[in-house]
């Protein structure tokens, strides 16, 4: 791979993601795992900019890293338990096993390693370099595509519903029960 | 531009990490984090499948939007179960909510 600075930021945004992941798995305090996931998703958010996706790299901005990664902050902080010791399980052997043995599946079939070592029919080689330019108004028929009748506009419609019994579920989910209604502030006050 | 296969085989190593996290953490809230992390992988495969293969189609990039929308409904309806839990039990410890014996 010759070294250009697309590679180079590339390399850059990978290694905030990846570095940013590891850390949310295996860090202590609970806090700053969701500190690491806000750095791992705008590396996510550098990676959706350089596929030349600049909608889904502002809406991973606003929504993951200014509205779940929030939100995440917000259950912690109401759930003191933020330093569980230890913070794995006793399976956390068998959890690397499996991510390893994942994880080296995946890439044995997505890079061409195993066709270069003259391994045949076992992985797709995704070795695809040069794709032809992204349209420039994209954004603009992206946002065509979910409002028009012959694309996506029931999906668009259907998720706005989901959205909104998400939310109303949730609202319901937390409201204090009732008969515990005298109970419940005073615990939310104190924590 | 990069080959196709190094944001294939970063997405790779973003998945293998969310499961593990979800394999392995103890809080419940770390659970979810390590999904969200999942989810991302799989967004990163979408958008850079659109990218080397269609651009001129929006599928892709409507694929991932709406694994966005999925992902926030998701997270609000985790975090109030966990709220939940938590008031009920004291806990978020996913091995204390052990109401459902094997």
């Amino acid at each position: 791979m010759e070294l250009t600075v697309e590679s180079l930021v590339f390399l850059l945004f990978s290694l905030i993601t990846l570095g940013g992941a590891l850390m949310v798995v295996t860090t202590r305090n609970l806090f700053h795992a969701a500190l690491f996931l806000m750095l791992s998703l705008f590396g996510v958010a550098g990676l959706f900019a350089l596929l030349t996706a600049p909608f889904l790299a502002g809406i991973q901005v606003v929504v993951y890293i200014g509205a779940i990664a929030i939100l995440i902050i917000f259950a912690i902080m109401l759930t003191p338990q933020v330093t569980a010791v230890p913070p794995t399980n006793s399976q956390w052997i068998a959890g690397v096993v499996v991510a390893v043995v994942l994880f080296a599946l995946l890439a044995t079939i997505v890079t061409p390693l195993l066709s270069e070592l003259g391994v045949e029919g076992w992985g797709a080689v995704f070795t695809e370099k040069n794709p032809p330019p992204v349209p420039a108004d994209s954004i603009a028929r992206l946002g065509e595509a979910f409002v028009d009748p012959q694309a996506y506009m029931l999906p668009f419609e259907v998720a706005s519903v989901l959205l909104m019994a998400a939310l109303v579920g949730a609202v319901m989910l937390v409201r204090p029960a009732r008969g515990a209604e005298d109970e419940a502030p005073q615990t939310g006050a104190q924590e | 531009m990069v080959p196709l296969w190094m944001y294939l085989l970063v997405a790779a190593g973003l998945f293998s990490i969310g499961m593990y996290g979800v394999l392995a953490r103890r809080n419940a809230i770390a659970i979810l984090m390590s999904i969200e992390l999942m989810l991302n992988a799989a967004n990163i495969n979408l958008v850079a499948f659109w990218r080397y293969n269609q651009p001129a189609h929006v599928s892709g990039q409507v694929f991932a939007a709406f694994v966005f929308v999925v992902a926030a409904a998701e997270v609000a309806v985790g975090l109030a179960l966990i709220i939940n839990i938590y008031r009920q039990r004291r806990s978020v410890v996913a091995d204390d909510v052990d109401l459902l014996k094997w």
